[in-house]
């Protein structure tokens, strides 16, 4: 059983949690993801390991409520145990000095990024971070991210905080200034992380993007995580999570992980008609 | 009772749920023998000389002798006849090849022409199990003092459990790591409920555990702790991580919506209970119309299960013929019953897809056999022009499973076959590094559960013997003197 030590709300939907689980806070390298089951019942979810503390003997996780697990995930309190936290999975990624690297995240996805970019400017790197999101409410660990960037630029689609625009004007921007990047990395929703690497394939800087399929065991065993990467089929849990982006077919991607999209919904319905808490989004909406 | 009376009789046949009706649940299909009808099948064994059902028995179980209790009606007698070789015989009964094994030796089955009509070992063997089970709290072992050793188990399937449960007779410590969050390896991922209910699997590890066996789940060693640091933090290790690496078919739309592996369906149908959607979180493919790829045990049970799951057809698609099935003869027969369409010597050469990306179909070809390839069996061979689209909306890949690569590629002190399976003594279990063993699927590639138990026995053994003498050079000959005893 895995305790949750701490939990803070990020934002609308979006929970910072760390969990003990010492043996995977120590072995954890960045990149590597855990799957989380958090009831008997329960499905295995993918999640990528924000930041660890080994001293503490924990793992920060960083959850967007959006489902009915991560529904469930929200209504739990400091001191409640899961069942399930395996890993750390998936290979690491790659840190090594290769000089400008490019940090782009979406949403959520700045949550994996942090400890890659972290690796990437102790080893040496010089770091710009783009941040976006749809709204300044979903932007997270900016002030992180900024301890780990040289320079750091923020966007949201409706320029409540930032500059108002997609992640991609600003890459494309800053390199008509004449920037020049070695390495991309680029970690959020499959649509920008596709358009990113539309963009930086035209603008030959190598790209490295962290895949999210839907995962089962996670160790390699069943294949759900199939992800098409040049004319090869990875297992994005064994093989990945991170794949070179001008190789990935996104399309196929995002026509995966919509597989379930109805059972999915039947879930969290079955789920709002038994513990009578709803998304902030569906709130909010006023969509009920 | 003379043998000829005895000869007489005709096989007790184990009730069943009907097909029409099971297929609409996950329930056991066979439900049981009463007690009488185990003693009547049980005086249909002639009590052999020389009984040739135990040399097909991989772990030599003392076949005529447990059937006697039975006979007798002594079942405390008979499940401790069987448990002194088979520590699973809730399971094995269950899901052992017994018309390969110890039925096709049987001297019933000679005498009748019919290895069909052999002793019902397997179901005799089920029954004193369930017998033993229904009594409650199963017998426990005398306590054995303290070897103050420490031993690990990697994977907690059917080779795994053995290991675990011997190793804790002799006094040993004994620490398993599984990766998934419940114990059993294949019997709980793989196999269905319907052919191996969950909680007789889960009986056993609560077994296991009242011994004294620990459990540490949810821990990919490899990955959660390196195995290194295993190794060198225990007096041994056995790896039991079994063959889970599913076979695609490298054809073209094998990455179509609607394609999944045999262990990704049945993972989603068993393990994680996708029955029971939305009670239970996760979510399963329904086709209307089902093909399964494969003629194995995982291939029947997949069509099967696509059945339960609410499927109008459910097809197999398999390249070679029907005699030529290496699936268990009561699964092909169960099958049949409820209805799964096989479609045999045909084999998918490309999946085509909808708009959407989902599976619409998969183009077949035709097959005929020719001559024995180096398995014996004669080899398919496609013929030519006979191309044809079969309609589907799912399809599932049942080819086969290759040995689990995890702990072998982050531990390359460890020899591998070329086909990635780790090497051993086939006496002892010992691979290449000094207090490490293996057995099981890892290192025969998918086999079965008695195989693997019978390496986990014969594992255990050498590992109580490395253990307690400390030798490693030439365990096997030490283990000579006990191998006669077990096998
Ligand atoms: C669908 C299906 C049906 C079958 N039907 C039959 C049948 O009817 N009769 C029969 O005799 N055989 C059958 N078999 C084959 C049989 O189940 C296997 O031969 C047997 O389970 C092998 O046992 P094992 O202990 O070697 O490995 P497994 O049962 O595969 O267990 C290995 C365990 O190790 C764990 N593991 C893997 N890697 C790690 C790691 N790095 N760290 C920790 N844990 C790890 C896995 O999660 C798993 O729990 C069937 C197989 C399948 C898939
Ligand atoms: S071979 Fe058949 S009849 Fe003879 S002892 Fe074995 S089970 Fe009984
Ligand atoms: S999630 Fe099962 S193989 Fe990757």
């Amino acid at each position: 059983m895995y305790q949750i030590l701490h939990k803070e709300k990020l934002g609308p939907d979006i929970y910072m949690y760390r969990f003990r689980a010492p043996d995977v806070a120590r072995n954890r390298k960045p990149g590597q993801f855990v799957i989380v089951r958090i009831a008997e019942n329960g499905e295995r979810i993918p999640i990528t390991i924000t930041d660890v503390d080994t001293d503490e003997g924990s793992i920060t996780l960083i959850v967007q409520a959006v489902g009915k697990t991560t529904l469930q995930m929200a209504q739990m309190k400091e001191g409640d145990f899961i069942p399930t936290i395996t890993g750390p999975l998936g290979e690491p990624t790659r840190i090594e000095k290769v000089g400008r690297v490019l940090c782009v995240g979406g949403g959520i996805g700045i949550a994996p990024l942090f400890p890659v970019a972290e690796g990437m400017k102790d080893i040496g790197n010089h770091v710009t971070s783009i941040l976006g999101a749809r709204s300044s409410n979903l932007l997270i660990l900016i002030e992180r991210m900024r301890e780990v960037s040289h320079e750091l630029i923020v966007t949201t689609d409706d320029g409540t905080e930032g500059e108002k625009g997609l992640v991609t004007d600003v890459i494309r921007e800053l390199v008509g200034k004449g920037k020049v990047y070695d390495l991309c990395i680029a970690m959020g929703p499959p649509i920008m992380m596709k358009f990113v690497c539309v963009l930086t394939k035209e603008l030959n800087i190598p790209t490295i993007v962290s895949l999210n399929p839907i995962m089962v065991d996670g160790t390699g065993m069943c294949g759900c995580c199939r992800v098409t990467v040049g004319d090869e089929i990875k297992f994005a849990c064994v093989d990945g999570p991170e794949f070179d982006g001008h190789k990935v077919d996104f399309d196929e991607l995002m026509a995966r992980l919509a597989i379930y999209k109805a059972e999915e919904k039947e879930a969290l319905e079955y789920y709002y008609s038994k513990a009578g808490c709803r998304l902030d989004s569906t709130l909010e909406g006023g969509s009920r | 009772m003379n043998a000829k009376d005895r000869l007489k009789i005709p096989p007790v046949k184990m009730p069943e749920q009907d097909p029409a009706e099971r297929i609409k649940n996950v329930d056991e299909v066979p439900i049981g023998y009463t007690s009488e009808m185990a003693m009547l099948e049980a005086s249909r064994c002639l009590q052999c000389k020389t009984p040739f059902c135990i040399e097909g028995c991989p772990v030599g179980i003392d076949i005529p002798a447990f059937i006697k209790f039975i006979e007798v009606g002594d079942f405390k007698g008979a499940i401790r006849k069987m448990k002194e070789k088979n520590l699973l015989p809730s399971i094995c009964g269950r899901v052992c090849p017994q018309e390969e094994q110890c039925q096709l030796f049987c001297t019933i089955g000679k005498a009748r022409k019919n290895p069909g009509e052999s002793v019902m070992i397997g179901k005799l063997e089920r029954f004193i199990a369930d017998w033993e089970r229904e009594q409650g709290e199963p017998e426990k072992p005398p306590a054995v003092k303290p070897s103050g050793k420490r031993v690990a188990i990697i994977g907690a399937g059917p080779a795994g459990l053995t290991v675990a449960g011997d190793l804790i007779r002799f006094g040993h410590e004994v620490i398993v790591f599984e990766a998934l969050h419940k114990a059993g390896g294949v019997l709980v991922y793989g196999i269905p409920e319907f052919r191996l209910p969950k909680k007789i699997v889960q009986n056993e590890v609560d077994y296991l555990e009242n011994l004294g066996v620990k459990f540490q789940y949810n821990y990919v060693i490899g990955k959660t702790i390196p195995v290194r640091e295993v190794v060198s933090e225990f007096d041994a290790v056995f790896i039991g991580t079994g063959a889970g690496l599913p076979r695609f078919m490298r054809v073209d739309g094998e990455n179509l919506l609607g394609v999944l592996s045999a262990n990704e369906y049945l993972t989603r149908a068993n393990l994680m209970k996708a029955y029971d959607f939305p009670r239970a979180d996760t979510p399963i493919v329904k086709g209307r119309k089902v093909i399964t790829v494969g003629g194995g045990n995982v291939a029947m049970d997949c069509a099967r299960t696509a059945l339960r799951m609410g499927a109008e057809r459910s097809l197999i698609v398999y390249r070679r013929a029907e005699e030529q099935m290496p699936a268990r003869l009561e699964e092909i027969h169960h099958a049949k019953e409820e209805g799964v369409e096989f479609h045999l010597l045909q084999n998918p050469v490309r999946l085509v897809g909808d708009e959407r990306g989902w599976i619409s179909g998969a183009e077949l070809i035709k097959m005929e056999l020719g001559e024995p390839d180096s398995s014996g069996r004669r080899r398919p061979v496609p013929i030519e022009g006979s191309e044809f689209i079969e309609d589907t909306d799912a399809l599932i890949v049942a080819i086969g499973n290759s040995p689990n690569p995890l702990v072998p590629a982050s531990f390359p002190e460890l020899e591998v076959t070329r086909w990635g399976g780790i090497v051993v003594n086939e006496i002892t279990g010992q691979t290449s590094v000094q207090g490490v063993f293996a057995g099981g699927d890892i290192v025969l590639g998918a086999a079965t559960v008695i195989l693997a138990m019978g390496h986990g026995r014969r594992a255990a053994r050498a590992m109580n013997l490395y253990l307690s003498s400390g030798r490693w050079v030439d365990l096997d000959r030490a283990m000579d003197l006990c191998m006669a005893e077990v096998r």
